[in-house]
């Protein structure tokens, strides 16, 4: 009986906490009148399914209580669903009951759901977005024609980190085109630490190094198209970026753990090997939130242990200036004044400095005024993202999800496999084509 | 279930009774149709219609299809088989031996203990642990870290384990030795450059790498870090490299004989004295290299389930041993006593006596056993890898993966669990029937 009643007594504490998360969100009220003129005619409230949670959640609540200082009778109920959003999306959109806005991660799911007019555009946002986003962030928000998504926050997966003291002891600079990159990994090796550091056991590590590759070799254009499998994954363009991302895979002395250890490894481990006491190899290939592990998990520090270079160029001219993202994108699944009234705030220099201040946070919001990064590593990943001239999206989350984005199938389980035997591009891309037609069949 | 009604009771009372039994029924009606039959009829409804939506569209038999067709569920089923094929009959085996030992030692209820300790741990946990312990890196994981000191006893690392030849003119046999292929004349100079070697590998006390002097009679030579910041020019010896002290050079005749053997200095030079005419060449023995056990994949994907089976049996031999010990608890010794007063040796007495009296204690372990396996899935999911998860997958974690993990393919995934239903229900009968027969 005891027992029971302490079991009782728990899940009335753990729903206590749930609610009161939501309503300090919630009930974030201005503390005092900005400058901006207070609007009081729009009130009413909107739920909000997003993935963030932890200090994310926090940074996010900083945003919500920017917004209720400018309309405070409206309320924002956020509520923390996790990694599993699109599952939980997608049970609720069943049950007939969405919430009125969701944060998704995956241009590909969004693009299923407009399809199943299960979202409402909000071409009402248009003219704030425009002042504040250039056309590239504008057309990822844009599907079937139509504005559907607000691009609010956006990671820099165009990058590649590196362990200072490694690269100083071997006497090499980051490189700047991928020809440099491999003789740079060539001396990494001779001087006795394997360049690169590759979490394979996660496979969406692999998959953006694949992209970053296509995109630096055939540009923007093509990029795109694949993306929308508009080209076969059996097209020579597909065969030719395998083959040069052989060139680092193949190198299998080169990649700390050799091929066995880096299936092993997953984005943290390939983070905390190339960063931690002692440096186990010298450069990671992933987004700008590499740093956010070395800073939680190891003791390297900005500039003097740790550093940071753009994807290096591949093919020559303007295709090198494109970055890739992934991205939180807001959606509506319902329409009314107090909905449209966050979404066009959300679009504004004042909501992306709310979080930016926090840290962590990147935004192609090129109204964001640069102090408002707390840190020189933040700054500059947010500027770049800012200043970027082509925008493209992580291409697996472009696609459907049974290819590109479920653990151990189709695009993420066939990069494994090429990780395992990166000679075989023809067998790997046919492999690739297949699943990917399958998907796309199923998806319609 | 109601009584037959006692003669000369009125229609209203009846009715009464019917609505208090019904009342009663009710919370127990409703737990069972709210969470057990309409999920499980819509499950089945489900698995006929396509993709998305409370219900989608009708598909017919595709979801059925798919199931068999797919690598992966293929993969899943087969992996399902392997274990059902394995498990229990291990975990019965295992919780036998165990229960019939522990009768017989000192301390058996510390041993029980022991063994009964993993099924207070949740599988997600054990599964956490295993992986850890799994690690392939002897110095993170525990089994490759055990392996490890058996078989360094046996075959020592070497000194530096890492390094590669420097120059083309060198190769590195298939032994592990590193060779200079240029050939030697007395009076010639060995340059054995070497590189991959980490600072922090560099012997102590190890100084400026100099080529010696040619000396007339005799091959001199240096062995030495060939590397600088930047890379520096290979196969020569340059300010800022450190020569290689302590290391074993070999001087090979021209049938690959080891004619001389010496040491390397503080700067890494050498010299092999009183060299008779003839072609010769250097080398650095395999010995030198000898690469540290580097553990087994035990989280690969062609270890994987073995590994998970392991783990696996762990957890569960203790339960399996508990219910067999109080079976055989409930025994009655005086059998066993005639069969040993008949003159039975022990195994007899075990093979003959013991285990058929067991029969029906060991059966239901084993059902048990199939039944759990059979839907086996948080351990699956916390101790692989994500890379080997699809070499290990099984029925219930495909089941998850299809219908939550991102797919979000409701219809498939109800099929699956309608499959699994289906394996399962032979065996929950023939339970309810063994019930049945003991009632």
């Amino acid at each position: 009986m005891k027992q029971r009643s302490l079991a009782i007594a728990a899940l009335v504490a753990v729903l206590a906490v749930a609610a009161g998360v939501g309503a300090s969100l919630g009930a974030a009220k201005p503390t005092r009148t900005d400058r901006t003129t207070v609007n009081t005619a729009v009130s009413g409230s909107v739920t909000f399914d997003g993935i963030w949670t932890g200090s994310e959640a926090a940074s996010f609540a900083k945003v919500i209580k920017a917004f209720n200082a400018v309309y405070p009778k409206v309320k924002i109920n956020y509520k923390p669903v996790g990694n599993n959003l699109t599952t939980v999306l997608s049970t609720a959109i069943a049950g007939g009951h969405p919430p009125d806005m969701a944060d998704i991660a995956q241009p590909g799911y969004i693009q299923q759901l407009v399809s199943q007019g299960k979202l409402k555009p909000i071409t009402y946002a248009k003219s704030t977005i425009a002042k504040n986003f250039t056309a590239p962030w504008q057309q990822l928000g844009t599907f079937n024609g139509k504005l559907y998504a607000l691009v609010f926050k956006a990671a820099n997966k165009s990058l590649v980190w590196y362990d200072v003291p490694d690269f100083k002891n071997a006497g090499v600079k980051p490189p700047k085109t991928f020809a440099q990159l491999l003789t740079a990994a060539g001396t990494l090796k001779s001087s006795g630490v394997p360049a690169y550091s590759i979490g394979g056991s996660d496979g969406w590590t692999l998959t953006d190094m694949f992209e970053n590759i296509y995109l630096r070799t055939f540009g923007q254009a093509k990029y795109d198209q694949l993306s929308a499998h508009k080209i076969k994954w059996t097209d020579p363009t597909v065969k030719t970026a395998l083959k040069t991302m052989g060139k680092i895979l193949s190198d299998t002395s080169n990649i700390y753990g050799g091929t066995s250890g880096a299936l092993q490894y997953g984005f943290n481990d390939s983070v905390t090997n190339a960063f931690g006491s002692p440096s186990k190899a010298a450069m990671v290939f992933e987004a700008d939130f590499v740093s956010g592990v070395i800073t939680s998990s190891t003791k390297s520090k900005p500039y003097s242990g740790f550093n940071v270079f753009p994807f290096p160029s591949i093919a020559s001219g303007a295709p090198s200036t494109a970055v890739e993202v992934a991205g939180d994108l807001f959606v509506t699944f319902r329409d009314n004044p107090a909905i449209e009234a966050f979404v066009k705030f959300l679009a504004t220099p004042a909501a992306a400095t709310a979080w930016a201040k926090q840290g962590g946070f990147a935004t192609g919001n090129h109204n964001v005024p640069a102090s408002a990064y707390p840190n020189a590593i933040d700054r500059a990943i947010g500027t770049s993202v800012e200043a970027a001239k082509g925008v493209v999206f992580d291409m697996s989350d472009e696609q459907p999800a049974s290819f590109g984005s479920t653990v151990g199938q189709g695009e993420w389980g066939i990069f494994q496999k090429f990780l395992k035997t990166p000679s075989d591009v023809n067998g790997i891309s046919s492999q690739l084509e297949a699943s990917a037609a399958a998907a796309y069949k199923k998806g319609k | 279930m109601a009584a037959p009604p006692p003669p000369g009771e009125s229609g209203e009372r009846r009715l009464a009774r019917y609505a208090t039994g019904a009342l009663f029924l009710a919370p127990a009606l409703i737990v069972l149709g709210v969470w057990i039959v309409y999920p499980a009829v819509y499950t089945i409804i489900r698995s006929f219609f396509g993709q998305t939506g409370y219900l989608g569209t009708w598909v017919g038999f595709d979801n059925y299809k798919r199931l068999f067709t797919t690598s992966t569920l293929t993969t899943a089923i087969k992996n399902n088989a392997i274990w059902v094929a394995v498990v229990p009959a291990f975990v019965t085996a295992m919780g036998l031996i165990f229960a019939v030992l522990t009768e017989r030692v000192r301390w058996s209820v510390a041993f029980k203990t022991a063994v009964f300790l993993p099924m207070a741990i949740s599988a997600f946990a054990t599964g956490v642990t295993w992986r850890i312990m799994y690690q392939q890196d002897p110095n993170v994981g525990a089994v490759n870290a055990l392996i490890r000191s058996v078989k360094g006893a046996f075959s020592p690392a070497g000194v530096l384990p890492s390094a590669l030849p420097s120059s083309p003119d060198e190769t590195a046999q298939s032994s592990g030795a590193i060779i200079l292929k240029t050939p030697l004349h007395p009076g010639g100079v060995a340059l054995l450059g070497l590189t991959a070697i980490p600072p922090d590998q560099v012997p102590s006390g190890a100084k400026q790498a100099v080529t010696p002097p040619a000396k007339q009679g005799a091959i001199v030579g240096t062995v030495w870090r060939d590397f600088k910041p930047g890379g520096g020019v290979p196969g020569k010896v340059e300010q800022g490299e450190l020569g290689l002290p302590n290391v074993t050079v070999e001087l090979r005749s021209s049938d690959g004989k080891v004619v001389q053997k010496t040491s390397s200095a503080a700067d890494g030079s050498f010299t092999f004295g009183r060299v008779r005419s003839g072609s010769y060449q250097a080398a650095v023995g395999a010995a030198t290299f000898a690469k540290p056990f580097a553990g087994y994949a035990w989280l690969g994907p062609s270890l994987i389930t073995p590994s998970l089976l392991i783990a696996y049996i762990w957890i569960w031999a203790g339960f399996s041993m508990v219910v067999i010990g109080a079976g055989l608890a409930a025994m009655p010794r005086d059998v066993l006593e005639a069969a040993r007063t008949d003159g039975a040796t022990e195994w007899q007495t075990f093979r003959r006596v013991t285990v058929p009296l067991l029969a029906p204690v060991l059966s239901v372990v084993f059902i048990t056993m199939i039944i759990n396996v059979l839907k086996v899935f948080d351990i699956v999911l916390s101790l692989a890898p994500e890379s080997s998860q699809q070499n290990a997958n099984v029925i219930a974690l495909a089941m998850w993966r299809t219908a939550f993990g991102g797919v979000n393919d409701f219809g498939t995934g109800s099929a699956i669990a309608v499959f699994l239903f289906l394996l399962v229900i032979p065996v929950l009968a023939l339970n309810i029937r063994r019930f049945k027969r003991e009632a």
